[in-house]
């Protein structure tokens, strides 16, 4: 029996976020042969629902009011589960960002049903959805089923392959009106900060440094390696505590939890805290100037060296790599 | 002020992880206050040596957790409640923990409930926002900032690095994201002090709840270790040709870039 599965678009300043796609797939899936269906929420968001099905989705439902601009729990519950009472979906597949860790507990809880978290993985298994997490930070994996109630999971960025994109496909877009209102919290000021663009969370690449880096200053080597590769810039919680940087870069069992395809760690010794965030990423470079670091202990390719020299170094040679390519 | 904090205990950072019969292997392993659950405590610490009031910290677990309400009594909380599901309870999910929390302060009258963003073991987040939601009123995440004046509470909250500022109202529930504050240590006098403090145990039926209100909606059907990673190559030779080696190895070999 296929299912009825609806997942939540998210755009980021206009472009929907690669994730969205990734739950489209993972929508596929779980629907087995049923529909899949993609919810908008904001202001003018037609075409990010016509981009949702060239992604794989059967059709869109759209909920546009101002007030659903920026992002709000309050008002965002109140778009998505009037799209759930009109569709009764069998399953429901957030991205497990900011927003999605923000909204998933309270439709949840609106709903009364269980939720699965950061899920990397979803398998059909005899009339089973089972979808696979990381618990310990990535320090151990648990295989999930939903018993009672609507499937309800948040996806992680980075792990289930999109579809191919089809500019031929084509489905309806039909609006559900909902009464957007009774905000209770007001975002007041938006303050961007250094990550210049890329989310750690959904970054292909990462250039990590760690207490090795000895300053500020010292992260913008990192950061010029990281740009030039379409990537962002993480931390060790040592070059976070002594305040190289902000805590928002921060991977590891507290901090972040990343698997990009690179990791490139620079000056980062590896400790059992860090390797929790990042040792599950495709790729680990380590550089490092101690040749008994930890680091090496994950790494795939390691150079000992100081990463003052290395890093430039490795800048130049991307260049002339990308520009043969 | 009438302030909560909802704390964990979960498996030190430092433990190494090991599977026996299925499960996670708890054998000698420490335990500590989820670490941001840590900053929650010192907030709600700090709150009341500010504007005066009451912290009280709740846990749902066994007795075993216990000691870490201890620990934050001794870092200057004042009353703890460990909600002892141990007899009634063989599973649970956040949909279970977040009910029972939530049965719980329902009649306390809180004004503002603090709680770690995510706890470092499940590492869903859940509870706090379900908890909120349950409870009918608002919530933050990922807190950074803390200020209240009169009614009005004004956050600062983390989104994948930006800063949001956030207004809204008292009562309010937030969770918190490192860099919200330096959780202080225990001071020896701290903990003679804790000692004494009052700690409440409850269980289900204390809360007029019964094992079927809180079934848990989901089921752990099998829980593994990450293949453990093989050491991969160091690379030997003059520097530069290290990089040369590299950046073709990570072109060709891995193509990744």
């Amino acid at each position: 029996m296929g299912k009825k599965v609806i997942v939540l678009g998210e755009a980021r300043e206009g472009v929907l976020r690669n994730v969205s796609f990734e739950g489209v797939s993972a929508a596929r899936e779980i629907a087995d042969g049923g529909e899949v269906i993609a919810v908008l929420l904001g202001s003018d968001v037609k075409d990010l629902a016509q981009e949702m099905i060239i992604g794989g989705a059967d059709r869109a439902v759209i909920v546009e009011d101002e007030k659903l601009v920026g992002y709000t729990s309050d008002g965002f519950a109140q778009g998505l589960l009037a799209v759930v009472e009109q569709e009764k979906p069998e399953a429901i597949l957030i991205g497990h960002t900011a927003l999605g860790k923000d909204l998933s507990p309270k439709i949840a809880s609106k709903l009364g049903c269980g939720l699965v978290s950061d899920a990397v993985k979803v398998e059909v298994e005899g009339g089973n959805i089972v979808f696979t997490r990381p618990i310990y930070s990535g320090k151990a994996f648990e295989k999930k089923i939903v018993t009672d109630g609507i499937i309800f999971a948040t996806i992680r960025p980075n792990n289930i392959p999109p579809l191919e994109k089809d500019g031929s496909r084509s489905g309806e877009i039909s609006e559900v009106a909902a009464e957007i209102k009774d905000l209770r919290t007001i975002v007041r000021e938006v303050a961007k900060k250094a990550t210049q663009g890329v989310d750690l969370s959904e970054a292909k690449v990462i250039v990590a440094g760690g207490r090795g880096v000895k300053s500020e200053e010292g992260f913008e080597p990192l950061q010029e390696l990281a740009t030039l590769l379409g990537g962002a810039v993480g931390a060790s919680r040592g070059a976070c505590d002594a305040e190289y940087c902000d805590y928002s870069l921060q991977i590891g069992q507290t901090g972040k939890v990343v698997t990009p395809d690179l990791y490139i760690a620079c000056g980062i010794s590896g400790a059992i805290q860090h390797l929790a965030g990042m040792s599950n990423s495709k790729v680990i470079v380590a550089i490092n100037k101690d040749p008994e670091a930890n680091i090496f202990k994950v790494a795939d390719y390691g150079i000992v060296g100081d990463l003052f020299e290395v890093v430039p170094m490795l800048v130049e040679e991307f260049k002339s790599l990308l520009v043969e390519a | 002020m009438n302030i909560f904090v909802l704390l964990k205990r979960t498996f030190d950072t430092e433990e190494r992880i090991t599977i026996t019969q299925g499960a996670i292997n708890e054998e000698g392993a420490e335990f500590i206050i989820n670490p941001y659950d840590e900053y929650a405590v010192e907030e709600a610490i700090q709150i009341r040596d500010n504007q005066g009031g009451e912290v009280t910290v709740v846990t749902v677990g066994n007795e075993e957790a216990e000691k870490q309400l201890r620990t934050a009594l001794a870092m200057g909380a004042d009353k703890a409640v460990l909600i002892n599901t141990e007899d009634d309870l063989e599973a649970s999910d956040q949909f279970t923990t977040a009910k029972i929390l939530a049965e719980y302060l329902k009649d306390q009258d809180a004004d503002i409930i603090l709680a770690g963003n995510v706890a470092i073991d499940n590492g869903s987040g859940q509870v706090g926002p379900r908890v909120a939601d349950l409870l009918d009123i608002p919530y933050v995440t990922t807190i950074t900032n803390l200020e209240i004046s009169g009614e009005t509470v004004t956050v600062v909250r983390d989104v994948e690095g930006d800063s949001e500022t956030i207004e809204t109202k008292l009562p309010v529930l937030v969770t918190a994201q490192q860099g919200l504050n330096e959780p202080r240590y225990p001071s020896l006098p701290g903990i003679m002090k804790a000692k004494k403090k009052p700690l409440e145990e409850l269980e289900l039926d204390d809360l007029d709840l019964d094992e079927d209100d809180v079934e848990a909606k989901t089921k752990v059907v099998e829980i593994f270790l990450p293949p453990s990673k093989e050491a991969g190559r160091v690379l030997e030779g003059e520097l530069n040709a290290q990089v040369k080696e590299l950046v073709n190895l990570l072109h060709k070999e891995a193509k990744v870039i």
